[in-house]
């Protein structure tokens, strides 16, 4: 049976579209999460950038605690 | 074959990053209100500075931001595991999975930590929050790679039936050497400054360990689930 699913083999070529678009949703979301801030996006949003920030507090302890940089 | 498994690491991901939160809510929240009392102490007289959330609600937060990490990075193990199971040489969906989680978890985490420690409220100036994040995220992604590269290169090597202690003291080497220049190559840490050594220690164990429960929690729960499955259907999946 081991020898069976070593054989299901997918190659990268093989990996559907979507799955790496759902990684990519995933990444971009735990960038969202985990390091987006108000600081970090003003150079790139301005002062929309600000609205990170209500994230940003709130998962506060949670960044900290999961050991990513935070402010 | 690849949305049962994206199924299964959001499932597992979940209750290993709520499991996570727990642990961080009862070992890790002592030493990060201790760490903003510091603050706090340091900024009286000054002006007070606006909160969006009190310390209540950033609580609440934690299990929020763990839970939904754990959906988030179980999802991407999920798809990952799809990938990787016909080539893991670990033989049953347990093993697999539990070797998956700890090699990612090397990659991504240990290995980064060493270098860039998590650091308390108050340590690290804020206005060097992106040089920080940049190089963060950098040695995240090498750190990956190279652990990617060293089960590549056993893998090459047993192929080649090169014997289990040239072929794991070579694999060995070559991460210690490539995990060396990397600390060197990479911009230092943020120096603590005045932080009190003893908070800071039992911050940044609170913290790794945090990570080490998501990261056993997601290989033992999504291993679980998987050998579930394949008793139930054995050639399905």
């Amino acid at each position: 049976m081991d020898r069976n699913s070593l054989e299901r083999h997918i190659s990268l070529g093989e990996v559907p579209l979507w799955s790496w678009l759902a990684v990519g949703l995933l990444l971009a979301l735990l960038f969202v999460l985990l390091l987006a801030s108000g600081e970090l996006l003003f150079p790139l949003l301005g002062q929309a950038a600000g609205v990170a920030d209500y994230l940003h507090e709130f998962a506060h302890d949670g960044r900290h605690l999961l050991a990513v940089p935070c402010h | 074959m690849i949305a049962s498994y994206l199924r299964r690491g959001m499932t597992a991901g979940l209750l290993a990053g709520l499991l996570a939160g727990f642990f961080a809510f009862f070992l890790g929240e002592p030493s990060v209100d201790q760490a903003i009392q510091i603050e706090e102490a340091a900024a009286a007289g000054q002006q007070e500075e606006e909160e969006l959330f009190g310390r209540a609600t950033q609580k609440a937060g934690l299990f929020f931001a763990t839970g939904l990490f754990g959906v988030t990075v179980g999802g991407v193990f999920g798809i990952a595991y799809a990938y990787f199971r016909g080539r893991l040489a670990a033989g049953s969906e347990w093993n697999r999975s539990l070797s998956l989680a700890g090699a990612i978890f090397a990659g991504a985490l240990l290995i980064p930590f060493m270098k860039y420690p998590a650091n308390p409220p108050t340590v690290g100036d804020p206005a060097t929050i992106g040089d920080r994040t940049a190089s963060y995220l950098a040695m995240v992604a090498l750190s990956l790679l190279v652990v990617l590269a060293a089960w590549y290169a056993a893998r090459r090597l047993r192929e080649r039936g090169t014997g289990a202690p040239v072929r794991q003291l070579a694999v060995g080497l070559g991460l210690v050497v490539a995990v060396g220049a990397l600390f060197l190559a990479l911009p230092a840490a943020p120096d603590p400054g005045e932080f009190p050594a003893g908070l800071l220690w039992s911050f940044r164990l609170s913290s790794l360990g945090t990570q080490i429960v998501f990261w056993g929690g997601l290989g033992v729960v999504f291993g679980l689930l998987c050998e579930r499955t394949s008793r139930r259907e054995p050639l399905g999946g």
